[in-house]
């Protein structure tokens, strides 16, 4: 894990947000300080260590297959920015 | 004389709802009146619902009169969280992302709450998306510290512990990824619980970091903790990684458990950059063990000094993968300025989120990225693991870890731009989660300018009935909680 860079345009393309070059310049320095601290995790040793996910020794937690009452349509689409006949508009994706 | 009704704890408080000496209309009434005095300095809440909260009392009255009450919390004014849904109530994680959002359904431990016939009451402040150490991420502003007002209540759950400390709850939830229930409790003199991961159904709580992720409770004290946690814990097949196991009663085994203990000291939790009263403080309730006949010994967690690193990789990756439902398409905040509907995205997104949360995005999408996940994410995962086992080998023979919970007292408002240095707050809470323990912040004084100081307890893997017994013991002797603030 040698000097990490970070391209502040790609990450941001990757996590779909649109930054203002303040914030680009901002976040660079900030997240640059940031990631120079986290290098020291190289220093640790961790040959045969299995990665953990989670705390809990509990896996493959398997439900029966039953269909069960969930929330209405009006119910779910309440939260909708903007519908039209139980449906959610959203820009047009296909020309 | 007797403190005020908003300031008492829940075990007085259902003795008098019991004996029909006290009713909880007049107990809401009470807090929702203390609510509106103190509300304009403290800000702890996002929003509350008077007539909501008052209905719940009265049908709290109807079912004791007619003989069919439900427990303690039954008719017991209790404040959530911002973050745990309560159907037909906002739910906004304080982020302009869901500032109109209302939740179409109950999380598990609300349904669980309204069961034991709590009067939910009010959606408390707190870092955006539970992300921060002083409540200042807040898209609807920034909650002061009831002992303080020019300082944080601490973070993420500043108002939930705020709230607690200026009487304007009898008892509130918290959720704890990296310390958000400990160290807000610690920075306003009240108790704060974090489970066992897998203890309380994560259903219904708006999710930072999936892994890390625990609701519970902030108390005035530790007996009523126990309460609160038997309200809300055991397993709920919503939450695949809810533990299949019964709990007990938590109440009850307080006074069944009375030790002594043997208790652990983590010599790398009392190094440089503990404020020095903070450690007086956690010297003198150590003595306090010792001298109930504990044993106390120190030991080691190597490990230590990796914690931050680890937890900001592992937090950052889940969050940026679970704020990706974040589109501006189904729900949540929607620009109005996109072309397109990629454009979209990146608008609506650009406009919701605050800076925190955009940096913790950027960050871990970064140690997620190609050429980067080994090195950073698988890497941590690794360390995580080494952590975890760290606590288990301290664990030989000990019943609990002590430590501080917070190294500094409240500071000021505005005082920590940095955030690195704004992440160096949770060097002592931050272990507990990513090893998924159970760990208890306690209230242990006041520093010589009166803030308040919290030590932590911090138990083995399940063993909240054990922890909560060693941190009662403490707490009954010396009822910090007594204190109240000077609003």
């Amino acid at each position: 894990m040698s000097a990490p860079q970070l391209n502040i345009d790609h990450i941001a393309k990757l996590a779909r947000l649109e930054l203002s070059a303040e914030e680009k310049a901002t976040f660079s320095q900030q997240l640059g300080d940031v990631l120079h601290h986290i290098e020291q995790l190289s220093q640790v040793d961790v040959t045969g260590v299995e990665p953990m996910a989670h705390a809990t020794p509990v896996f493959n937690v398997w439900q029966d297959d039953v269909a069960r009452p969930g929330l209405a349509v009006e119910q779910a689409l309440r939260n909708a920015p903007a519908q039209r006949d139980n449906m959610i508009v959203v820009p047009k994706v296909v020309e | 004389m007797a403190a005020e009704l908003f300031h008492r704890s829940i075990a007085d408080l259902a003795t008098e709802l019991a004996a029909g000496t006290l009713s909880s209309v007049e107990l809401t009434q009470a807090v929702i009146a203390r609510t509106k005095a103190v509300e304009p300095r403290v800000q702890a809440f996002n929003s509350f619902d008077e007539a909501d909260a008052l209905a719940q009392a009265a049908a709290a009255d109807a079912r004791r009169a007619a003989g069919e009450t439900r427990g303690a919390l039954d008719g017991i004014p209790i404040g959530l969280k911002d973050v745990i849904a309560v159907e037909g109530q906002p739910l906004t994680a304080s982020s302009k992302m869901l500032a109109n959002f209302v939740s179409p359904y109950d999380a598990t431990a609300t349904v669980r709450l309204k069961k034991a016939g709590a009067v939910l009451w009010g959606r408390l402040n707190c870092d955006e998306f539970a992300m921060g150490s002083s409540n200042e991420n807040s898209a609807f502003g920034p909650v002061a510290n009831p002992w303080d007002l020019a300082r944080v209540p601490g973070g993420s759950s500043g108002g939930s512990a705020a709230a607690l400390a200026a009487g304007e709850a009898i008892a509130t939830f918290g959720s704890d990824t990296g310390g958000s229930i400990r160290q807000p409790a610690a920075l306003c003199g009240v108790v704060g619980l974090k489970p066992s991961y897998g203890l309380v159904s994560r259903y219904g709580l708006v999710a930072y970091a999936s892994s890390l992720d625990q609701i519970g409770p902030m108390a005035r004290t530790v007996e009523d903790a126990a309460i609160l946690l038997g309200a809300v814990a055991g397993h709920d097949e919503r939450d695949s990684t809810s533990l299949p196991k019964s709990v007990p009663d938590y109440r009850a085994e307080l006074a069944a458990r009375r030790g002594p203990w043997t208790l652990g000291i983590p010599k790398e939790y009392f190094g440089e950059g503990l404020d020095p009263e903070i450690g007086a403080a956690v010297e003198r309730a150590i003595a306090f063990y010792r001298a109930q006949g504990c044993t106390i010994r120190e030991v080691s967690l190597p490990h230590t000094r990796y914690c931050l690193d680890t937890y900001y990789i592992i937090a950052t990756a889940e969050a940026s993968s679970n704020l990706g439902r974040f589109d501006g398409v189904r729900y949540g905040h929607r620009s109005k300025a996109a072309t397109d509907a990629v454009d979209l995205y990146f608008k609506s997104r650009a406009e919701g989120f605050g800076a925190e949360v955009k940096r913790r995005i950027m960050l871990g999408t970064y140690v997620l990225s190609s050429g980067y996940y080994d090195a950073f994410y698988l890497r941590a995962q690794k360390v995580r693991t080494l952590i975890r086992q760290d606590f288990l080998n301290a664990y030989q023979g000990v019943d609990a870890l002590i430590t501080p919970t917070s190294p500094i007292p409240a500071f000021k408002r505005g005082e920590k731009s940095d955030p690195l240095t704004m992440y160096l707050c949770d060097i002592y809470t931050i272990g507990v989660n990513l090893a998924g323990l159970p760990a208890i912040s306690v209230p242990a004084g006041f520093t010589n300018s009166g803030l308040p100081i919290g030590v932590q307890l911090i138990g083995q893997p399940l063993e909240e009935a054990n922890l909560l017994a060693i941190a009662h013991a403490y707490d009954r002797a010396h009822e910090w909680s007594s204190q109240h603030p000077g609003l």
